[in-house]
């Protein structure tokens, strides 16, 4: 039993940077934008976060930092693609390049020190709870946020005028724009709400789950976020599956070893990504499917007829 | 108030114009960076962009690094006018140098002429390979090809440390994670002795002129530029967009393998994993560079391989961190990408009562 919680624990742990990259990435798309920067914006995320906590001792201001740093590379990412109207593809691909270098310049110093251990959610009997107290009521602050982020963006799109106003943006901007919404500033909001996302999620490796910095430590797990919104057919609470499901392939290939699975380390290490393309397979072989789900207008650039 | 207003047909001025632009902006934000970093701007600007070209050694060089930043980039760029975006060519590279330098090691020691050739056309196929399932997933089950050539990039990296510490690894090495070294015969042939200069660089420039020829004369040149510019055109053309799907990521695929496989025949010599250093991604930033032209292509090569060779030198003589040189490229593709608006449109001044 106590390896099941330990087992089921550590999935948590792996998914909640997917959780805060993807969702993040969904409410973007469902805008009809596409940001493939977010490994770039997460990395950010990640040193700044790392590096403000360390500076401070404060997770707060840690945490405050990392929000801010992926929503300033949102900023410029919207500033090329929603003012300049710079093709999304390659201005993501650029954000991305940028942020893993510019981590890296910030982060030189900050190579193996560690961060401490981030403050738990601590309810009097309930977290000391055999097996199930740790799970559920004995997690970081972190994990809790990104589960109620989940909950809040699919209410904010099913249930909110301004969630509306962005699913018609993503589905048609010159409509959108004809009956007089701003689409350029909707566009901006969600970049930037997105940013802050993958930015926290880029601490929540650096700060919570390691907790140490690392040059390239995101190691690809932006670009999972991207296909697991694609997984989850622009729906938030099938993001979060995805981003479990995820966690639980990488939570598998730590243990293996420890089964007495004999395969070279490098092999297992493989599976996240190998996964990720079966995924987007199984997915992506239905074409009315993500006809229908996706955002009409996902990566067309927009200027307003005048 | 100012505005932009689209321009009946894009300027081909500024098509020219803007990388020009980009490259200063660049220079300029670069001197920001470097006074921020407390050093000092002006000499690590000169020691990045300009002392290089001032030495003979630092002109070999710019061959060496521009030889597989042109050959990914010709593929790159061809896949781009298509709306093919293949942005795993690193690990099409790592394949090809895997494939290459297996051949190498298998004929251990085996003279002859024909040995080269061979590791060649062994990593251009490991390259294709590599590419080709990307391709095979985008035309067969309309999966993605950015997601997923990029996945495949962790998964090449990953085979290479586990062949060098495993089956390929030097029986003879005290256990370090590294191939034999290549023998003669399967290194590159020099260019100009005591450089690093090699044959790839030759290879690398017929390539551009192939390149160039096919898109200029061949009518599946013509459909690629069809299909990235007017889908719908293409489609009622008949063209099929599989044939492109697939020729755009083989190409750049095998151009990427070659260039692993010239990595590690040339100025690395045997197989190790710390082979790819990021020239896959780079001649991305080289493809945009270059306008996606074969021509801009060898310019935009030259030019990043020069901030390559400038940020080791000015690491060496200033202390800069590694992670300049990237931050450098990034910020190349920001300005080029946001200056690319004056090609699709002119930036008007209005007057405030006139806007209204």
């Amino acid at each position: 039993m106590e390896l099941i919680v330990n087992i089921l624990l550590g999935i948590v742990i792996a998914a909640t940077p997917l959780v805060f990259a993807a969702i993040g990435e969904l409410a973007v798309e469902k805008s009809g934008v596409l940001n493939l920067g977010v490994e770039g914006m997460m990395i950010v995320g990640a040193i700044a976060g790392f590096s403000v906590t360390i500076e401070t001792g404060n997770y707060l201001a840690g945490v405050g930092a990392a929000v801010v740093a992926g929503a300033l590379m949102a900023l410029l990412f919207g500033f090329l693609t929603q003012s300049l109207l710079a093709n999304q593809v390659a201005t993501g691909l650029a954000l991305t390049m940028f942020g893993l270098g510019l981590a890296a310049l910030l982060g030189q110093d900050y190579s193996g020190k560690a961060a401490g251990n981030f403050p738990k959610l601590d309810i009097p009997v309930l977290s000391d709870l055999p097996l199930v107290g740790a799970l559920l009521f004995g997690q970081d602050y972190l994990v809790y946020l990104s589960i109620l982020l989940v909950i809040g963006v699919s209410w904010f799109f099913r249930k909110t005028r301004g969630g509306l106003i962005i699913r018609a943006i993503g589905e048609n901007h010159d409509a959108a724009h004809a009956i007089g919404y701003p689409v350029v500033f909707y566009r901006y909001l969600v970049l930037l709400f997105g940013g802050a996302c993958a930015g926290l999620g880029g601490a929540y490796l650096s700060v919570v789950q390691t907790p140490f910095w690392a040059e390239g430590m995101t190691a690809g797990r932006g670009w999972i976020a991207l296909a697991l919104v694609v997984f989850a057919a622009w729906r938030p609470g099938r993001a979060l599956l995805g981003a479990y499901l995820f966690g639980g392939i990488t939570i598998l290939q730590l243990h293996s070893q420890g089964f007495g699975v004999e395969v070279e380390a490098q092999y297992l290490s493989m599976l996240p990504y190998l996964a990720t393309i079966a995924v987007l397979v199984i997915i992506s072989s239905d074409r009315l499917k993500v006809k229908l789900n996706a955002p009409a207008c996902l990566t067309q650039p927009f200027r307003a007829a005048t | 108030m100012l505005r932009l207003e689209p321009r009946r047909e894009p300027s081909r001025a500024m098509q020219v114009l803007t990388p020009v632009f980009a490259v200063i902006l660049t220079i300029l934000a670069g001197l920001v960076l470097f006074a921020i970093l407390g050093k000092d701007p002006f000499r690590a600007i000169w020691l990045i962009f300009f002392q290089p070209l001032t030495q003979t050694y630092a002109l070999a060089e710019l061959t060496v690094k521009g030889t597989p930043l042109i050959l990914i980039g010709t593929g790159l760029a061809m896949g781009f006018r298509a709306g093919v975006w293949n942005i795993g060519a690193e690990g099409q590279f790592v394949i090809g140098a895997l494939a290459g330098g297996s051949v190498a090691l298998a004929l251990h020691e085996t003279a002859g002429l024909w040995v080269m050739p061979l590791m060649c056309i062994a990593g251009m196929l490991g390259g294709m390979a590599w590419a080709a399932v990307p391709a095979f997933l985008r035309t067969r089950f309309n999966a993605n090809e950015i997601l997923t050539s990029l996945m495949l990039v962790y998964v090449a990296i990953l085979l290479l440390s586990a062949m060098v510490h495993g089956p390929l690894r030097d029986p003879e090495g005290l256990n370090f994670p590294e191939s034999r070294l290549f023998s003669e015969s399967m290194t590159l042939p020099i260019l100009v002795e005591g450089t690093r200069a090699h044959l790839g660089f030759i290879i690398a420039l017929v390539a551009i002129g192939i390149a160039w020829l096919f898109l200029q004369r061949h009518l599946l040149g013509f459909q690629i530029k069809v299909q990235g510019q007017a889908p719908l055109a293409a489609r009622f053309a008949g063209y099929s967009e599989k044939r492109i799907v697939w020729l755009c990521l083989l190409t750049s695929g095998g151009l990427a393998g070659l260039a692993g496989t010239f990595e590690a025949a040339g100025p690395v010599g045997q197989l190790v994993p710390a082979l790819p250093i990021g020239y896959g991604f780079t001649a991305i930033i080289v493809a945009f560079l270059g306008r996606l032209h074969p021509f801009g292509i060898l310019l935009g090569g030259l030019l990043m391989a020069l901030t390559y060779i400038g940020g080791e030198a000015a690491q060496i003589a200033m202390s800069l961190p590694s992670a300049t040189t990237r931050v450098f490229q990034g910020m190349l593709l920001f300005f080029l990408l946001a200056m690319d608006v004056l090609v699709g449109s002119r930036i008007r001044w209005i007057p405030r009562q006139a806007a209204g």
